[in-house]
């Protein structure tokens, strides 16, 4: 199946990704010609075929309970591009139009 | 023979002996790594002083006669997409150029406490989605055999080093034929381990029911020497299973007599090179006058592994690579640039009276984080990325990811019928041997197809390993691949290692010395304008 440059642009935002003009022409055709290929699983009949997700039958692990130690502070905020002594700066949410 | 062109098992008896020291191990592969690396590229960054430093403490501890680990001071290469604390580790992205992360990957600990000496971080596709290298967004890597062409991928640096001698040991990720593609293009053997066998901790997730940490050498012996070091349950990788770990160096030497091989019918069909398939069936030739039974069996589903794969690991993608955003860690977008061009688009817009174009304006953050992500991130990621989002959005979700999900289970299902009738399954690694640079970059979907004989192993989640078995007439390496049920990796090390036995395909060694200059680089084969260089 194709895909119109509308649905890239849409997907774009999906994904919070900017792509530029010459971007957009070149996705729409690569991801149509992708898309166009993946319509070969239209064959197979998956009637009564359960999906998996997973190579494993994984169970939930759960761990303790308990107190222990984590990422102290400056550790987690050591690789941020942004921050101040205590937390990550983004540009302001609230009060916006 | 020259230190860097021992194995990996003949430097350790070396070791432990006494005979040569860490250090002189050490120094002879960052002498190999400076006198060619700059024609092969396969490092992103080596640390001599840091690497002899190690070095040095396990030679004092042996000296001392204290205990010393596995690995006895031999060095390992490792794909820049393992963790090391405090060690920039880039996944070959500009969006984690800067990053150091705060703790080491499970695999990683192991190898220190196993007193390996991490010889550097070696280049790779970006966040390992490729099949060439060439997505790096630093520098290229080329294949040693042949400087004009790719090493394959995304572990092209990890089998480069070592096809090179630059590295006795390496470490890289397989999430659909990252490890055994490389390895096979290069001429070096490299595992898959079975889903869950090696721990994910640490490991830079690209798509998290895929990938796997697997070892490569030269050697089905060293890489069993490797793998003995890195398997094993970890608590802190919920997906790594409790099943004991074999001593997978002790009964490499069992027989291989007996051994049922299952030829898989759908990988000897049309597209495949004639002189892949040649040297493919002469080594399975080679498995018969040892004893091993050769069959055809068939894995129905084989054509439908692509398109099922290229769903399903862009989808997990998708979501993985959502915490890049410019605000926990990694790149982040000039902001006070980002904003005024937010501004401006506003007033044009008002000025215009676009009401609908005003509301579907976005918002700072949301701004900050889709330029953030558009700079930081190649343009393949992009893709994977967008075509993961597309299958996993609304109204196309059946379509796509759950349909990839059902014919994954067929695709199993394909294995564990075979597997009732052999032991192992055997066919060629890729189509061709090594292709020129360049020559896919503006075809994803032929780049994608080129995975056809290794996807499935990873649907499956099963082990798998490339062991070279020739050459083309051009003198590109070819790659055997074989396959087993889950955790029967010491079935595919043995049979392996009896095949290097009877042959010396892995013995050969790319003809480096003579000095020969790279090749042209085509145009668009690398898109990063700079280059980490090694220290």
């Amino acid at each position: 199946m194709a895909i119109s440059r509308a649905e890239v642009e849409k997907v774009a935002l999906l994904a919070r990704l900017l792509l530029s003009e010459a971007e957009l022409e070149q996705m729409t055709v690569q991801l149509g010609a992708i898309l166009q290929y993946m319509d070969l699983l239209a064959e197979v009949n998956t009637e009564h075929v359960e999906p998996m997700a997973h190579p494993l039958e994984i169970t939930n692990v759960f761990r303790g309970d308990e107190v222990c130690e984590s990422l102290a502070r400056e550790a987690a905020l050591a690789n941020a591009p942004h921050r101040d002594e205590e937390c990550y700066r983004v540009p302001a949410v609230l009060g916006e139009t | 023979m020259p230190l860097w062109d021992a194995t990996a098992t003949e430097l350790l008896a070396r070791l432990e002996t006494g005979e040569v020291s860490s250090v002189a191990v050490t120094e002879a592969y960052l002498d190999r790594i400076a006198a060619l690396d700059d024609r092969v590229g396969a490092f992103l960054r080596v640390d001599r002083q840091a690497a002899l430093a190690q070095a040095e403490r396990i030679d004092q501890k042996r000296r001392s006669g204290q205990p010393v680990g596995r690995l006895g001071g031999l060095p390992v290469a490792i794909k820049d997409v393992l963790c090391v604390q405090g060690e920039p580790t880039t996944c070959a992205s500009r969006m984690l150029a800067d990053f150091r992360p705060p703790y080491d990957a499970t695999v990683v600990a192991r190898l220190r406490s196993a007193d390996a000496v991490l010889l550097g971080k070696t280049n790779m596709d970006e966040f390992a989605m490729g099949g060439s290298t060439e997505n790096s967004a630093f520098r290229l890597t080329r294949n040693p055999w042949d400087l004009g062409r790719v090493p394959g991928g995304s572990s092209g640096g990890a089998a480069a080093c070592v096809a090179a001698g630059m590295a006795p040991l390496s470490m890289g990720s397989d999430t659909g034929g990252s490890v055994r593609q490389p390895a096979a293009l290069c001429g070096v053997t490299g595992l898959k381990p079975t889903y869950g066998r090696v721990s994910r901790y640490g490991l830079v997730a690209f798509a998290s029911s895929l990938d796997q940490v697997g070892p490569l050498a030269r050697t089905a012996q060293d890489v069993a020497l490797l793998l003995e070091v890195l398997a094993g349950y970890d608590p802190a990788d919920s997906t790594s299973v409790q099943v004991p770990v074999p001593r997978y160096t002790e009964g490499l030497d069992r027989p291989v007599e007996g051994l049922r091989i299952g030829m898989v019918r759908e990988h000897f069909e049309a597209g495949l090179d004639s002189q892949v398939e040649a040297a493919v069936r002469e080594a399975l030739r080679v498995f018969e006058s040892l004893g091993a039974t050769c069959t055809w069996v068939s894995l129905p589903h084989s054509k439908y592994a692509v398109a099922t794969y290229y769903l399903i690991a862009p989808s997990e993608a998708s979501s993985n690579l959502a915490r890049y955003d410019g605000v926990h860690f990694g790149y982040r977008t000039d902001e006070r640039k980002m904003l005024a061009e937010l501004e401006a688009q506003r007033r044009k817009l008002t000025e215009a009276g676009d009401q609908a174009g005003l509301d579907a304006l976005d918002t700072a953050l949301v701004r900050l984080y889709r330029k953030t992500r558009s700079e930081g991130f190649g343009p393949e990621v992009k893709r994977r990325i967008m075509l993961g989002t597309y299958a996993l959005s609304a109204g196309y979700y059946d379509a796509y990811y759950l349909k990839a999900l059902k014919v994954r289970r067929l695709i199993r299902e394909d294995y564990q019928r075979a597997f009732e009738q052999v032991d192992v399954l055997a066919g060629p690694v890729t189509p061709t041997a090594a292709f020129a640079l360049g020559a896919k970059v503006h075809d994803p979907l032929a780049m994608y197809l080129f995975d056809l004989y290794t996807v499935g192993t990873n649907l499956a989640g099963l082990p798998g390993i490339s062991v070279p078995c020739g050459f083309t007439a051009e003198g590109l390496p070819i790659g055997l691949h074989l396959q087993a049920p889950a955790f029967e990796e010491q079935r595919l090390l043995c049979a392996a290692h009896r095949f290097q036995q009877a042959t010396d395909w892995h013995t050969r060694r790319p003809p480096l010395e003579a000095g020969a200059a790279g090749g042209p680089v085509p145009p668009g084969s690398q898109q990063g304008p700079d280059a980490h260089g090694t220290v």
